[in-house]
């Protein structure tokens, strides 16, 4: 897939957050066959290098690495914390959260289309969280943002793709953009789903990081994710209401 | 003078943000850092003044979803 013009071959993005250690986390990034993961920015308490220790880690399995914004509730916020991640992870990619509902962490969407332009203004190469608001979208796009990841369903909750008819709108009215589903998968299903509605790829953290077994899960999302997209490719049979049998009827013998 | 880092009431000599940021132990730390709100870029530390009261935000590396 491509992300504002550099071509990444995993279609499965990763978080690192909440593994149960960094060895589970290393392993686990390498099962899944990613090449970008997510990483964050908080407090850094003096003498501690709890950052640099986490930093190592990454740097150890070779993968690139897309900051974040989560946490944040305003545009101000939004910005200052890329600002902040863009010099310390040196990348203009951020993803880009301005969260609007605490129950929810629905992103506040207008929050968000204005943090987009401030930043696309300054050089970042957003990849926003939003939803499936394709008006939204299209203000997104207007302001420089090039990458929609658009959830699921609500961060954390695995409860997969909420609104399919939404996604496939989204997906059709941006056939040129990168779309990415981010956000409330749970299970390989779900991930292979969102292949087959033609996203290019999928971002996903809790689902691995809190299985039972997180590098047999990442690996188990990688199938997923090239199996969806392998289907995608392959122009799937529409579905029907009424039933169309599948072992043909002539020569069919005559013993009733 | 008093400033205020990460959430903290500190008593620091330095008159820089630089200067604080190895006062205060964080010397050649992998951080960014924010004063009252703003991004200080790293290049920018040695010429930011501080005042009495200044806000300042010291953030690292961390796993993220």
């Amino acid at each position: 897939m491509e992300i504002y013009g550099e071509t990444i071959g995993s279609r499965l993005m990763l978080g690192t957050a909440r593994y149960p250690s960094p060895e589970i986390l290393k392993e686990a990034i390498r099962a899944s066959g990613a090449e970008i993961v997510t990483v964050s920015l908080r407090r850094e308490a003096a003498g501690e290098r709890a950052g640099q220790k986490f930093w190592d880690i990454i740097r150890e399995t070779g993968v690139r690495v897309l900051p974040n914004t989560a946490g944040c509730h305003s545009v101000r916020q939004a910005v200052t914390t890329a600002q902040m991640a863009r010099e310390v992870f040196g990348t203009n990619w951020i993803k880009l959260e301005v969260i609007g509902d605490e129950d929810t962490l629905q992103p506040d969407l207008f929050g968000l289309v204005e943090a987009t332009r401030i930043l696309s203004d300054e050089g970042f190469q957003v990849l926003a969280y939003t939803t499936e608001d394709l008006v939204a979208a299209d203000r997104l796009v207007e302001v420089g943002c090039r990458v929609l990841m658009p959830w699921g369903s609500p961060i954390g909750s695995a409860r997969g793709l909420n609104n399919v008819y939404g996604l496939r709108a989204m997906r059709a009215r941006f056939p040129e953009l990168t779309l990415i589903v981010d956000a409330g998968i749970g299970v390989p299903s779900h991930a292979a789903q969102a292949m087959e509605l033609g996203y290019e790829g999928v971002l996903l953290s809790s689902a691995v990081a809190l299985a039972g077994d997180p590098v047999a899960m990442a690996r188990a999302f990688k199938l997923s994710v090239e199996a969806g997209r392998l289907a995608f490719g392959a122009d799937p049979l529409e579905p029907r209401d009424m039933a169309e049998p599948s072992t043909p009827v002539l020569g069919q013998a005559v013993l009733a | 003078m008093k400033i205020v880092v990460n959430g903290e009431l500190v008593e620091v000599d330095a008159a820089t943000l630089e200067a604080a940021l190895i006062e205060l132990g964080y010397g050649d730390a992998l951080i960014a850092t924010a004063v009252n709100r703003d991004f200080v870029p790293k290049t920018e530390r040695s010429n930011l003044a501080l005042n009495q009261g200044d806000v300042i935000e010291i953030i690292a590396p961390m796993q993220g979803g």
